[in-house]
């Protein structure tokens, strides 16, 4: 292990380079030399050096909020002229004609993209083992995955590679993968971040997140993507917060409740225990920790695995082979171009989840289940609403475990499903939620998982940040050397 | 339980999905699970509670109808496999 250095984080790049110690362009080549160190996580799916070296350039002279902060996309945000592949077979050669609403903003604010983070194909997955690249790496044990989807994006800042990393959340994809590589990670209100130019998984749960190593470092990124966007009809209007200014809000009086559910069956003692560990930290800094039940809680994997895949379906309809992106050949008639297309660009738990969703939106079958779903949706987000008339935050173990090891779970999707236990429920209720890097159990990460209310995410950072002020877990990067 | 073969082939259809014999008979298996998972669902009393298709109220109101987009067919046309003359190139579909 090392301590987190001052330019692994955001705030201290800045501070830095503000101040200058070091230029932009160094930060970027740091980044660089430090993704070839790295190379064997496999979390990085493509360099974009000339274009690092081309923004880090324009960046000196840049009053951007995070201008010269390298960072890596998740490799479902569209990059103009940048390829952009959802680690699918299906985006082979897809070169976007333009940016995701996400890149544009981090790009105005003077951030230095180097590259493309590895993923689980069309974020469909728990591991990052689902992808056409190959699964990336924990840093922390090369041997274990790094969660996902968003994996690549986790090793990425976790090994000291970038300060910051997008990433998306449809289920748990930016706060498993921080939790499994002890960094922090935040999911945003649904609506609260444009999905502009974010490749479509699960319409109405997907929203985009930061992956980073500490609660402020979160803030400054979620206060240079939040807000409205015309682009986005499900963006919420609603004005942004001050995130970074709130962060020294403290949690004298804060009331959190330790929700009984997430320490339920299946949830390792330790892991449950290293959670726990780190709400005694809050508690001793003021917070006041009261005892909650979500009791429609278990219902939240079936009713996911309901609505994500029908949604998947239906959203995934684009990828035809006539467009864009892997087109079979030679093929007989429009039906086998299709077909043909489709089986060849999609991996294996795509497939899963299309053939999935297909049939529970298919006639006899819609109202037993999606419409079903729906309703149990409905009952979980309602017993979040309860829930927070009474305390201001709830919380709870992130994981049921620590990384496991590559393959694992392959063989068995319901075990992997299984493990999101703790995080889509958050998803179903649109609600925003932070992973934050807890005690390390058998030398491997863990994560406390704290959510708010809807547009709650001032709060949410200002106690990450009062946690991180008082504790080191966030403080350690795997291996040696500095 | 495993979805039966006919099932797997005709949700493969809808869903325009070639799938060889290895893949159907796993992609039935799992499938088979995944439905006896998702029926935890039929025990749930959800008499006179309403859908919950978006987790928030849509924003109200429109855009202003203005054109935004300059045209850029050009570059679209550009990303397929197969286009001519401003269109798609597609397999023959009438006979």
């Amino acid at each position: 292990m090392r301590p987190l250095g001052r330019l692994d984080t955001v705030a201290g790049a800045l501070a830095a380079l503000r101040q200058g110690e070091v230029g932009a362009s160094a930060l970027a080549e740091r980044a660089l030399a430090r993704a070839a160190e790295h190379a064997a996580l496999n979390a990085l799916v493509t360099s974009s050096p000339e274009r690092a070296f081309a923004a880090a350039s324009a960046a000196a002279g840049s009053t951007g909020a995070l201008a010269g902060i390298p960072f890596v996309h998740k490799d479902l945000f569209c990059t103009a002229g940048l390829r952009t592949t959802c680690a699918s077979k299906i985006l082979d050669g897809f070169v976007p004609p333009y940016d995701a609403t996400v890149a544009e903003r981090l790009d105005r604010a003077g951030a230095v993209l180097v590259g493309k983070a590895n993923m689980d194909e069309f974020a469909m997955g728990s591991s990052n083992e689902n992808s056409a690249f190959g699964p990336a790496r924990n840093p922390w044990d090369v041997a274990r995955v790094p969660g996902g989807s968003s994996g690549g994006s986790a090793a990425l800042v976790a090994a000291g590679v970038v300060p910051f990393a997008t990433g998306s959340d449809t289920g748990g994809s930016v706060r498993q993968p921080a939790a499994l590589c002890g960094i922090t990670g935040l999911k945003p209100t649904y609506g609260r971040v444009s999905r502009h130019g974010m490749i479509a998984y699960a319409s109405s749960l997907d929203q985009a997140g930061v992956l980073a190593h500490t609660a402020e470092d979160c803030a400054h990124v979620l206060a240079a993507i939040a807000g409205a966007d015309p682009r986005d009809a499900t963006c919420s209007a609603r004005p942004v917060d001050d995130y970074v200014g709130a962060l020294g809000a403290g949690v004298a009086g804060l009331r959190i409740g330790v929700v009984a559910q997430f320490f339920g069956d299946g949830i390792d003692p330790a892991v449950a225990a290293s959670a726990r560990e780190a709400l005694a930290a809050l508690e001793a800094a003021g917070a006041v920790l009261v005892d909650v039940s979500l009791p429609t809680l278990p219902l939240s994997i079936p009713a996911y695995y309901v609505l994500a895949p029908a949604e998947a379906s239906s959203n995934l309809a684009r990828y035809d082979g006539v467009r864009y992106g892997h087109r079979a050949e030679p093929v007989a008639d429009l039906a086998e171009l299709y077909a043909r297309s489709r089986a060849e660009g999609f991996g294996t738990e795509v497939k899963r989840r299309i053939l999935a969703g297909t049939y529970v939106l298919s006639a006899g079958y819609y109202d037993a289940y999606y419409r079903r779903a729906q309703r149990v949706r409905r009952l979980i987000a309602d017993d979040f609403a309860r829930a927070f008339e009474s305390v201001d935050l709830l919380a709870g173990p992130t994981t049921p475990g620590t990384a496991f090891r590559l393959g694992e779970k392959t063989d068995d999707p319901l075990a992997m499903y299984a493990a999101d236990v703790n995080t889509v429920a958050v998803n179903l209720a649109g609600l925003p939620a932070v992973s934050l890097p807890a005690p390390h159990v058998g030398g491997l990460p863990t994560g406390l998982q704290l959510i708010g209310p809807a547009f709650g995410e001032a709060r949410l950072l200002a106690t990450g940040h009062a946690l991180q002020q008082r504790t080191d877990w966030h403080a350690v990067l795997p291996g040696g050397g500095a | 339980m495993s979805l039966d073969p006919a099932a797997i082939d005709h949700l493969a259809r809808l869903a325009r999905l070639a799938l060889d014999p290895a893949d159907r008979a796993r992609l039935g298996a799992d499938l088979g699970r995944t439905v006896a998972m998702m029926d935890a669902l039929q025990q749930i009393d959800v008499d006179g509670v309403e859908p919950l298709a978006q987790p928030h109220p849509l924003p109200a109101g429109l855009r202003p109808d203005a054109v935004t987009e300059t045209d850029a067919s050009e570059a679209l046309l550009a990303l397929s496999g197969a286009s001519h003359g401003g269109y798609y190139l597609v397999p023959r579909v009438i006979e």
